[in-house]
Parts: structure tokens; C-alpha cells; sequence
């Protein structure tokens, strides 16, 4: 794996000038995740943030080949890209070596894009799929979605009199995708960038579809100080509400254990969408919500032993 | 050397895709389309072809497959009908509007609900403003031929669009005829290699497909996706003529049934034209000047050249197998009296809803049609011009 310091002098293939908001980790996670690519690369965009704001006609900020086709079907579309790359290389009309790239976010991936993004799986495509997840609909201003956390606020699961925020836990989704047994599922995150890149790499390189869930900080959906992206990244992994793990053929494995767990409330305090969880009448919700990432971090042991 | 064998439609169609032998098929199954992709099947798992077929999900998924095959710079295709069809919709926007020339025939059936599987307009007619062009075929010969021919229209320089290669469920898709076919050699000659514009794998030029447009270039990027349409007109001629320079049937924008000296006409998408064709014939036979009007394209629309085809006649008949709720009259009618309106041909228009989820419509029922036409030509007077014709009431 090469250091910083080398990747520093490698051309970014996401240029800077495009418009996501100031503090944003999506922009971050995909520099560092196209950086691990040595080959050409096709990079699918679903219809969401990164989108909207990398391809402002008449500008792109894509180096690479790109393609947004819709919401729910970013999935579909790299395949149709990587079918063709197959069709086009056995019948002799293409030389260059290509890896494909799909990034989703938490809407295009958990919700819309679920169905593509499992019929690809199962097809067996040689694609890596990213999903960059920031708990909720960001672009179309903070909607939950079934990844958004239990008692978060959004705009349409709103702290209310009667309702405190979002009453479901997140859905499972990288266990989901690790269901479908293809060769590479991890969790990662911009805070543990070596951590991230190595997985990349390792998903690059399987023969076969591959899966990297990412946890990626939204200062205004998540209401934090736009320069505290990087650490509520990191804090969502020292709570084991966001563990860093990887499926690598079947064999489960926890590529970062926290020296010392923290509570769920050390992530949640810094962020305004929980605030409400703080007045006495919802302190229960935290409690709930501490519980369940303790038992699903108690499976995730289990089954990486 | 041409040979005839016995096909269905979507055999004599999934015939015209083995000699076409596409880089990337997408294929989902529907009724009455299974029996094409079923079939295509058997092509690439006997070594016909060497296409990657991928058999996607769902139909959104093989229109968003064949979107980013197309986009890739592979010659692609795929196949639906109806639901399968309304499932795709936003897709199928999305492909024309990227100016992707895909290839794909629509085996014409009803939309639910009620659910049916049987064979009504509804489903291409629904998405008749989507930008892909759309040619409907009277018969498995046709469903061979406009095949064929759809991959040179899309692919064409000044047109860069979809084709929808339309045939009626069940009555062409299952029915079976003596289909005359050409020999894989000259049906790859004359489709050639396919150019793609701009490929999503040239390495020499990273491309970015699918940017957001606002206010200031939706419009100019609408506009030339209109003259393309406009464009493909020519083009479909210039195809059907090449094309019948190694079959000897030139296919147009439409067929003129014994319309020169006709005064009572009828204008029919599909196979009902079978239908039609014996009765305009019985009809001369008894000195009745009776013609047919078999539209072939429908998109783009040749309305100045049937208003040139129409002038002068006395009494026209459209026949509509697709209902547009709360317009008025059927889609086809509704263009038809455009055409006249815009071009100064005034004639009386009826307009007849018929077949709709499978229904059939008979020869006695196309001569109720005639019957209505013949009093409408000696009296001028036109009662009623929306007709539901074969329906219990």
C-alpha cells in the first residue's frame, strides 16, 4: 500500500470546484477511495448529492469516465457498463485494463436502490459498490431513510410533541449484502483512511462483485461544526455504532477494535439532530439505542470469531 | 440467399436479434415477450451468438443495464412489454433523452388494471412522447424486418435515438408464419459495426454521462433531440430502401391499400391491417372505392405526408387500440386530425376504439367500420365520431 505522501503526487480523478457543502465526507471518501485504483476506471453515480453537485452542466468534475442514469438504479447501470466492457474485450475491440466504480448513497443504496443493488450483487458483476451513508435524504433536505439512527431528527421524522425523531433502528445493510456470499463486504470509514484504501484495494481486487458501506458525516444533517466531519467519523467507530469490518469470502473479520468502547451518548451529544433525545421525557430512546448497538456489536464479535 | 421458415413473431424477432448479434442483451421476462427472450436463449447458449445477455432483475433494471451498456459503446438491446414496459418508463425516457440508439421490441399487450395479457396499444402508446421512435410491425415478416432495420435508424448519425419495434402480443408474437429470412452474413453487413459517439471506455477520452441541467440548457438540449426525431424520417426511408434492395419489399412510413382513386379510407397500426386488407377487397369487388392506410411509423409522425395521402378522400376511419383517457378521441385519431387540421384537409374523421385487452376485432367488425364510412361519404354528416366498435354495451 502506498503512504500519503506518494497518493498526495497521484492525479485526483474527482477534481476540486464541485459543489458539496463545506465539510462534507463524501468528496473526502471518494478521493481516497479512487486513489487505490490502478487501472482506468468507470464510476456510476446514483441520482443524490455527490451527484447533483459533481455534474453541473456545462462542467464535470469527473477525470474518469462517469454515468448517472437515475436513483435506484446505479447498480444496474454499472452492470450493463461492466457487461459490455466483457462484450467489448472478447470480440477484440478493446485493450485497456477497467475497474468499475458505483457510488450510492444511504437513499440510493438501504431504500431505492436496494433491488439493482442486490440482482448485481447476485449476477456476479466485477464491480465494487460504495455506498457513502449519511443516515438520511440529504439532497432533498434530510428525509429519513431506513438507515437514518433511532431518535434522529429529520425532516420528516421530526422531534415532535407527541413523536421524539425516527422510531426504527437502521436496517443491516452490509449484512444484508454479505448475505448474497460475494467475494468482498466491508465497513469503513474516512477516519481510518489506511484502513479504508486497504479495503478498497482488497475489493478492487476480488473477482466479483464487491461492497463497502462508509459512514460519511453531513454537518447540516447531522448539525455539527462543519471542521468536525473527520472526528464524528471516528467517534461513530469508537461507539461500535459504526464498526469497521470486512466479509472477506465468508470469513468475518473486525479490522479495528476500539482500545476502549465508548458510550453511544459521547457521538450522539455533538450532534443536533439528537438533541431533543437529551430532555428528560426521551433520555429512554438513548438508553434503547445503547442497548441495540451493544447487542449488535455483541453479533458482530460472534460471528468474527 | 433468402430462406422462409415457419416463426413466430417473437421468433422471426428474436431471429432478426441472432443475425443482428448484439454485444449486450438485457433480458426479464414477461408475457407475451418470454417467448422472444426464451428463444434468444437458446441462441447464445448454442453458440449462435456471442452476446452478453444478462438477465437482470426486473425491467427497470434491463433498461438501466442496456442504458450503461449503450452509454459503454456497445451495441445493445432488450425487450418488454407492457407492465414490464410501465416499469421501465423512467428509463426509457432516460435512454433518449442520453441519445442512446437502443433497439427493442415492445410485444404490444394491455396495461393492467385489470391485469390482462393480451394484446392493446397501451402500453408503447403510453410512452409515445418519450423520444424513442417507434415502428409497428402487421406481422412476424415485419417484426423480422423492422428489427433489422431499427438498429440502422438508432445507430445513424443525424438521428442517435431509440427504436420501439412494436408487434401485437399473442395475435403476431404467438402467431405463426411462413417468414422470410436472410442469411446472417448479409444481415450483418448490412447493420455493420456499430460507432458509438462518444463510449464511456475510450481511454484516451473519459467522458461524463448524465449531468444536471437547469434553466439555462434543458431547453437547447430538448431541442435537438426534436430535430433528430425529425431527422429519422428521411433516414427510416433511406433504410427501408436499402433493405429492400436484398429482400425486395421496401418498407415505409406507412402502406396506401388501394388508396389512389379511394374515397372512404381507414387508417390501422398493427395487425388488424391483415384484417382490413380482405375487406377493402371484398368492398372493390363490389365497386365500393374502399382503402387502407397501414401506419408503419409512428413516431416521428409523418403527418404532412398522410395529409397528402388523405386529401381529397371522403370519409376516413382511425382506428384506435389504446384509449387516452379524457382526450379527444384515441392517440392515433388525435394526431391524424392534426395533420388534416394543420394542413387544410378537411374531411370527416370517425374515430373507432376497438380490441382493447385482447379483444378481437374481426372482418365483420372492420366492415361495420366501412358500412359507417359509406354513409358518412354519401351524406357528409357526421353524428357520433368516437365509435367503440365490438363492445357489448
Amino acid at each position: 500500500m502506498p503512504g500519503l505522501k506518494e497518493l498526495s503526487k497521484k492525479e485526483e480523478l474527482l477534481c476540486g470546484g464541485h459543489r458539496m457543502c463545506p465539510g462534507c465526507a463524501a468528496p473526502v471518501i471518494v478521493r481516497q477511495i479512487l486513489l487505490s485504483a490502478d487501472t482506468h476506471v468507470v464510476v456510476g453515480s446514483a441520482t443524490g448529492c455527490l451527484e447533483v453537485s459533481s455534474s453541473i452542466f456545462p462542467y464535470t468534475s469527473w477525470r474518469c469516465s462517469w454515468i448517472h442514469n437515475a436513483f435506484e438504479n446505479v447498480a444496474s447501470t454499472i452492470s450493463g457498463v461492466e457487461t459490455a466492457y466483457r462484450a467489448l474485450k472478447k470480440r477484440g475491440r478493446l485493450d485497456a485494463e477497467y475497474r468499475f466504480l458505483a457510488f450510492g448513497g444511504d437513499g440510493g443504496t438501504y431504500d431505492i436502490g436496494l433491488q439493482a443493488l442486490s440482482g448485481a450483487l447476485e449476477r456476479g458483476h466485477r464491480m465494487l459498490y460504495i455506498c457513502y451513508d449519511n443516515e438520511a435524504y440529504m439532497n432533498t433536505g434530510i428525509q429519513r431513510s431506513s438507515s437514518t439512527p433511532l431518535g434522529a431528527h429529520t425532516t420528516t421524522s421530526p422531534a415532535g410533541k407527541v413523536i421524539p425523531g425516527k422510531k426504527e433502528f437502521p436496517k443491516d445493510l452490509t449484512g444484508i449484502v454479505a448475505a448474497h456470499n460475494v467475494p468482498y463486504v466491508a465497513q469503513a470509514s474516512p477516519s481510518h483512511w489506511r484502513d479504508l484504501t486497504k479495503k478498497v484495494a482488497k475489493a478492487l481486487d476480488a473477482e466479483g462483485p464487491s461492497f463497502i458501506n462508509i459512514i460519511s458525516p453531513c454537518p447540516p444533517g447531522w448539525v455539527y461544526p462543519q471542521h468536525l466531519t473527520i472526528k464524528m467519523a471516528r467517534m461513530a467507530v469508537e461507539t461500535c455504532f459504526w464498526p469497521l469490518y470486512e466479509v472477506e469470502k465468508g470469513v468475518w473479520k473486525i479490522t479495528y477494535t476500539p482500545k476502549e468502547k465508548k458510550p453511544f451518548d459521547e457521538w450522539s451529544k455533538q450532534q443536533g439532530r439528537f438533541r431533543h433525545l437529551y430532555e428528560p421525557r426521551n433520555r429512554h430512546i438513548l438508553e434503547k439505542a445503547q442497548v441495540e448497538v451493544d447487542r449488535r456489536w455483541k453479533e458482530l464479535q460472534r460471528r468474527a470469531t | 440467399m433468402a430462406k422462409t421458415l415457419a416463426l413466430t413473431g417473437n421468433e422471426a424477432a428474436a431471429y432478426a436479434m441472432m443475425q443482428i448479434n448484439p454485444d449486450v442483451v438485457a433480458a426479464y421476462p414477461i408475457t407475451p415477450q418470454t417467448a422472444l427472450m426464451q428463444k434468444f436463449a437458446d441462441f447464445v447458449a448454442d453458440g449462435d451468438v456471442d452476446t452478453e445477455l444478462i438477465l437482470v432483475e426486473s425491467e427497470h433494471s434491463a433498461m438501466s443495464a442496456t442504458v450503461g451498456a449503450s452509454a459503454a459503446g456497445a451495441r445493445a438491446m432488450t425487450a418488454t412489454a407492457a407492465n414490464g414496459l410501465a416499469l421501465m418508463w423512467e428509463i426509457v425516457y432516460i435512454a433518449a433523452s442520453t441519445r442512446l440508439p437502443i433497439v427493442m421490441p415492445v410485444i404490444n399487450r394491455a396495461l393492467s388494471a385489470p391485469i390482462n395479457i393480451l394484446c392493446d396499444h397501451s402500453d408503447s402508446m403510453g410512452c409515445r412522447d418519450s423520444g424513442w421512435i417507434q415502428i409497428y410491425s402487421e406481422n412476424a415478416q415485419e417484426a423480422y424486418e423492422n428489427t433489422i432495420q431499427a438498429v440502422r435508424i438508432a445507430e445513424h448519425p443525424n438521428v442517435f435515438l431509440p427504436v420501439m419495434v412494436t408487434l401485437d402480443g399473442f395475435i403476431i408474437s404467438h402467431g405463426m408464419e411462413d417468414v422470410t429470412i436472410l442469411e446472417k452474413a448479409e444481415v450483418q453487413n448490412f447493420v455493420g459495426q456499430y460507432k458509438p459517439h462518444y463510449p464511456l471506455l475510450d481511454p484516451d477520452k473519459p467522458v461524463s454521462y448524465g449531468a444536471i441541467d437547469f434553466h439555462d440548457y434543458y431547453f437547447e438540449h430538448k431541442r435537438p433531440q426534436a430535430d433528430a426525431m425529425e431527422n429519422a424520417k428521411g433516414v427510416i426511408l433511406e433504410v427501408g430502401r436499402e433493405f429492400a434492395a436484398l429482400n425486395g419489399r421496401e418498407l415505409g412510413l406507412f402502406e396506401a391499400y388501394r388508396m389512389d382513386d379511394a374515397e372512404i379510407v381507414t387508417i390501422i397500426l398493427g395487425s388488424t391491417a391483415g384484417t382490413a386488407r380482405p375487406v377493402v377487397d371484398e368492398l372493390r369487388r363490389k365497386g365500393i372505392k374502399a382503402g387502407l392506410l397501414k401506419l408503419r411509423v409512428f413516431r416521428p409522425f409523418p403527418a404532412e405526408e398522410l395529409a397528402t395521402a388523405l386529401k381529397g378522400k371522403k370519409a376516413i376511419a382511425v382506428l384506435d387500440r389504446a384509449i387516452s383517457f379524457g382526450a379527444y378521441g384515441g392517440p392515433l385519431f388525435m394526431e391524424i386530425c392534426s395533420a388534416l387540421f394543420n394542413t387544410g384537409v378537411h374531411i370527416p374523421v370517425l374515430n373507432f376504439l376497438y380490441g382493447l385487452g385482447g379483444r378481437a376485432a374481426e372482418i365483420e367488425n372492420i366492415e361495420e367500420v366501412y358500412e359507417k364510412l359509406q354513409n358518412i361519404a354519401k351524406t357528409g354528416k357526421v353524428d357520433n365520431f368516437l365509435n367503440y366498435l365490438n363492445l357489448r354495451e
